[in-house]
């Protein structure tokens, strides 16, 4: 088990590597250099070259790049153009809200998307099954920014049933220890703050769901189906097992590995895909921020976050990875 | 014993997969046999021939869209006989793994491959036999020693995949007869095995018969599994019957050219040097409907026009009651000896092909 | 033909007589199941299916009014001929009347032109995208997969390398690959294809390289190459064709996606920075400011690129569902 992880960290090495290259050379290749990035376009000439020979623009490509991963290696991302402040920094400030976000986007997706897909299929060409198909068709073929944007006006302005802005009521007053607002709130037993944050968190993450929601509906049901046809459910069924047990232990247990590996792959995404919808909800994450930068032509930020996202996405991976080979001991073995 | 019903009378079963709009198909179409206690009866065609899903009827498994299942299936149970054809799902259930149960083809797909062996072993001990824990426990290992699976404690731990074929089949018979069954249907059990495993399931089998007296329904393609393993044989071709007859008359005087084909495609170390094998040609494709003559007929040497003039009925041979055959041109048992006479109909066919 | 017992006929005219009888009552069963190749198969399969007939209908009348529009809308789409009736910041807008069919704007040209114009740079956005990923993805995806599967050492190698740099572009969101490659070049219509189309190639390369890998295992592989046939022949004759089903499946539902992604992008702000001459994905941008006083503003584009998508998806879908072998009997 353990030889399975360190190899499969190891194998993690030349894609992060490779990443960091892609990334280097497109900061190079933005329009008129990295110094371009970094300065107004009426800077006069000699700050341009003293900030090419403060960023050793001058120095061979290689040399460029080493120093450029050297400086990823010590934490150093560079610094955001339009804050001052450095982007590892800034990445991590906002990490919690985005986390928050996605865990409830998964939350909700796969409390929803399991039983309805799983029932989808016992039900197969019924009402149910036909709703939840057509239901997550159109899920996928929402985009998801209009989405939010319907959520935003439906049930926050005009119903005014939740917070149409932000992580938390600004009036509100928290104590804060990990950046994690609900988590907080349940550590220092502020209710009110809890139930402040998850209503903040209710339409945005909804919002963010419709996509993971509608790929689990879908995974979970066709898996089912598949495993129903099964010969070992049949044997099941032979041996005069109560349907509760064949259905749990010998369908669910099965039917669900598939899908796992999609909850993994698309919590992986989230961290994408929040950009519409925090910058919709105004919501302070790591989304809205590559948002801004991204109109702001904030190039550290944007490289340093795409490296962070990607890093993280990786990660996730191994662990869905990690988490598959314990459920499957037909990968364990291997 | 004597006087007694045959443990399980399978009459006039037919099943029907009704695709939506379109005519349903019968896959089975009114085949009649019995089962005794201590007995194996061979159920024996190629595939298609509805032999599977005769088997499945029987433990009613079929889905219950789209199936329409005929006959009647009456089995000698404790309480008296029953119809298990009739029988509502919740009453099957209780009887499955309990009064008749099954093993499957393929071993690697019908074990469950995320739960450890012992685990598919001691469910069944648990729903039957109401044993747990450590009484269930030891009970497995017990099975997987009888069934010959060495090491035992260490294999209940053990998943699907980390077992040999052989190995998984013993398992699976393992399961069938935890909880002593008195009826339990072989689908095939050793096709997806080697040669030489082969021998041995069958031969396990054959001493579970024994011992226990259960009674044995062997599903195969294969006529030599039925030579050495089978006491009464069917042959099945296009879902109805085509030959019955205990095992020596089956084999030392067939009379339907299909069983005559059958026996002809096997190598057989007394044959005489250089004697060609003469497989039955085309495939099971290849047939008419039951109601418009001998479904066999495309594929058969001997066919006449009487054999198109609508569905050849059942006949007992008169010099040998209990052997019936469905032919209206029969292989006389001079004929099979001299096999001279068996071949030139061979030419023709192969004449009327060009 | 009637025979009396008599004067038997002679034996040749009674085997053509059964022969012929035969020939007959086989030929009654014979219609069903007749072979034929797996594209023909898949077609006539989907022809029963409601799902990939609903999706074939939206898909037949969203690319004909695409192509007609110049001919469909009655207006120029950029003719801001009714904009002394239109204030948005008073909260004063024109809905639907005999003039203009979906009414107006938010600076006073007519909807119903820009939908229509609209749904033709939609389709090309579309297929542009999806166009740029299957090209790049076949190719790279393909490249591997040959090698991998008749190449020998050498082969695996390239194999490897090509992989590798698949599985960086994987591990980049497609979103934010797509953000990426919209800040590099700046925002234009045609950013945005290539943003959304560079996202897809992953997706293709590895699909058909899992699909080459498939087949090369299969006996009939192993056969020409031991009777000798070139590789790239193998590759390009036997191999190709036969993986190309999955490859087609996901363009179908690409084209979807690049719709969706690329009104995501535009609504990033990256898209065509002259929002004049309409696309969905930018007319939805562009109205959400709206979408609380004028709310048809949005909700036509957005319906434009919800069915669009929906259709793509259901032919895409069910012609997956056709071409599967697990499902094909």
């Amino acid at each position: 088990m353990l030889r399975f992880i360190v190899r499969r960290l190891l194998q993690l090495i030349p894609t992060l590597l490779g990443l960091s290259v892609l990334l280097f050379v497109w900061l190079q290749r933005l329009p008129g250099g990295p110094e371009n990035a970094l300065l107004p376009d009426n800077a006069p000439p000699e700050q341009r070259e003293a900030l090419r020979e403060s960023l050793g623009l001058d120095e061979p490509f290689t040399v460029q790049y080493f120093s450029f991963l050297g400086r990823i290696f010590q934490g150093d991302l560079g610094t955001s153009i339009h804050t001052g402040r450095p982007v590892l920094e800034e990445f991590l400030t906002r990490f919690p809200a985005t986390f928050e976000l996605a865990v409830t986007a998964i939350a909700i997706a796969v409390a929803v998307g399991l039983p309805l897909g799983y029932l989808a299929a016992r039900k197969r060409g019924g009402a149910l099954d036909f709703a939840a198909v057509g239901g997550s068709l159109l899920g996928i073929c929402t985009p998801v920014f209009f989405l939010a944007f319907l959520l935003k006006v439906v049930f926050a302005e005009q119903l005014g049933l939740f917070p149409s802005a932000f992580r938390i009521s600004p009036a509100l007053s928290r104590t804060d220890i990990t950046g994690f607002v609900v988590l907080d709130g349940v550590m220092t037993r502020e209710w009110d703050v809890v139930w402040d944050a998850l209503m903040h968190l209710a339409l945005p993450g909804l919002a963010l769901a419709s996509i993971p929601l509608a790929v689990i509906t879908r995974m979970t049901r066709a898996s089912v189906l598949e495993v129903m046809g099964e010969d070992y459910v049949r044997t099941a069924n032979a041996k005069g097992l109560h349907r509760t047990t064949v259905r749990t232990r010998h369908v669910l247990r099965n039917a669900l590995l598939p899908v796992v590996t999609a909850v993994g792959l698309l919590s992986g995404s989230l961290f994408a895909g929040a950009v519409l919808t925090e910058s919709v909800f105004a919501f302070p994450g790591i989304g809205s921020f590559i948002y801004e930068a991204t109109h702001g032509r904030d190039y550290p930020v944007l490289t340093g976050f795409i490296l962070l996202i990607a890093a993280m996405y990786v990660l996730i991976n191994l662990l869905v990875d990690i988490s598959y080979s314990l459920l499957d001991p037909r990968v364990r073995a291997q | 014993m004597g006087t007694n019903a045959p443990l399980l009378a399978v009459e006039e079963l037919s099943v029907g997969f009704g695709g939506r709009g379109s005519a349903p198909v019968k896959a089975v179409d009114g085949v009649s046999f019995s089962l005794e206690e201590g007995k194996v009866t061979g159920l024996v065609g190629e595939s298609g021939c509805g032999k599977s899903v005769t088997s499945l009827a029987l433990m009613g498994l079929l889905p219950d869209r789209g199936v329409e299942v005929g006959g009647r299936a009456v089995m000698q149970l404790p309480k008296g006989p029953e119809d298990l054809l009739a029988l509502p799902q919740r009453r099957m259930r209780d009887l499955r793994g309990s009064q008749l149960a099954m093993i499957f083809q393929d071993p690697l797909s019908s074990l469950n491959p995320v739960v450890p062996i012992g685990r598919q072993v001691t469910e069944i001990l648990k729903r039957h036999r109401g044993m747990r824990g450590e009484a269930a426990r030891k009970e497995a290992a017990d099975l997987l020693h009888r069934v010959g699976i060495p090491d035992p404690t260490r294999r209940l731990r053990e998943y699907p995949h980390q077992l040999s074929g052989g190995m998984r089949q013993r398992a699976l018979i393992a399961m069938a007869v935890a909880c002593r069954p008195r009826l339990m249907i072989a689908d095939e059990p050793t096709t997806a095995l080697d040669v030489t495993i082969q021998a041995q399931i069958l031969e396990l089998l054959r001493d579970l018969v024994t011992e226990e007296g259960t009674a044995l329904l062997m599903i195969t393609h294969d006529l030599g599994v039925v030579a050495g393993l089978c006491d009464d044989i069917n042959v099945l071709y296009a879902g109805r019957a085509v030959e019955h007859a205990p095992r020596a008359p089956l084999f030392a005087e067939p009379t339907h050219p299909y069983t005559v084909g059958l026996l002809g495609s096997i190598p057989r170390l007394d044959a005489p040097r250089g004697e060609p094998l003469t497989p039955v040609r085309g495939s099971v494709n290849d047939n008419i409907a039951w109601t418009d003559g001998c479904a066999f007929a495309p594929r058969c040497d001997h066919y006449t026009m009487d054999c198109l003039q609508g569905p050849p009925p059942l006949v007992e041979r008169d010099s040998d009651p209990g052997h019936v055959h469905r032919c209206v041109n029969p292989i006389g048992h001079a004929e099979v000896v001299d096999r001279a006479v068996l071949d030139s109909p061979a030419v023709v066919g192969e004449e009327e092909d060009r | 033909m009637p025979t009396s017992p008599s004067s038997p006929t002679p034996l040749h005219k009674r085997k053509a007589e059964k022969v012929d009888r035969l020939a007959e009552l086989m030929g009654s069963r014979a219609d069903e199941g007749r072979v034929s190749g797996i594209w023909i198969d898949a077609f006539r399969r989907m022809r029963t299916n409601p799902m990939a007939i609903t999706g074939a209908i939206i898909v037949v009348l969203f690319v004909a009014v695409a192509l007609f529009s110049p001919l469909i809308a009655p207006y120029s789409p950029t003719s801001q001929a009714w904009g002394g009736e239109v204030f948005p910041n008073r909260n004063e807008f024109v809905g639907p009347r005999a003039e203009n069919w979906l009414g107006l704007d938010h600076l006073g040209r007519d909807l119903y032109s820009r939908f229509i114009i609209g749904a033709r740079q939609t389709l090309m956005v579309g297929v542009v995208a999806t166009l740029v990923g299957f090209c790049f993805g076949a190719l790279l995806g393909g490249l591997a997969g040959a090698c991998a599967v008749l190449g020998g050492r050498w082969g695996a190698n390239v194999d490897n390398v090509i992989m590798r740099v698949i599985d960086m572009m994987l591990a980049l969101p497609t979103l934010l690959l797509a953000v990426t490659v919209a800040a590099l070049v700046g925002p234009s219509l045609t950013t945005v294809m290539l943003a959304v189309g560079i996202a897809q190639i992953p997706i293709f390369a590895r699909l058909l390289r899992g699909a080459m890998l498939a087949q090369g295992n299969r006996e009939y592989v192993l056969a020409a190459q031991s009777m000798g046939v070139r590789r790239h022949k193998i590759a390009l004759t036997h191999i190709l064709p036969n993986s190309m089903g999955p490859v087609i499946v996901q363009s179908t539902l690409t084209l979807a996606t690049a719709i969706i992604d690329a009104a995501a992008l535009s609504y990033l702000g990256l898209g065509n920075p002259d929002a004049s001459f309409p696309e969905w994905g930018t007319m939805l941008a562009e109205a959400q400011r709206f979408l609380s006083t004028a709310p048809a503003l949005a909700v036509y584009p957005a319906l434009g690129i919800i069915i669009t998508a929906l259709g793509f998806t259901l032919l895409g879908e069910s012609l997956r569902e056709a071409l599967d072998p697990k499902l094909r009997k």
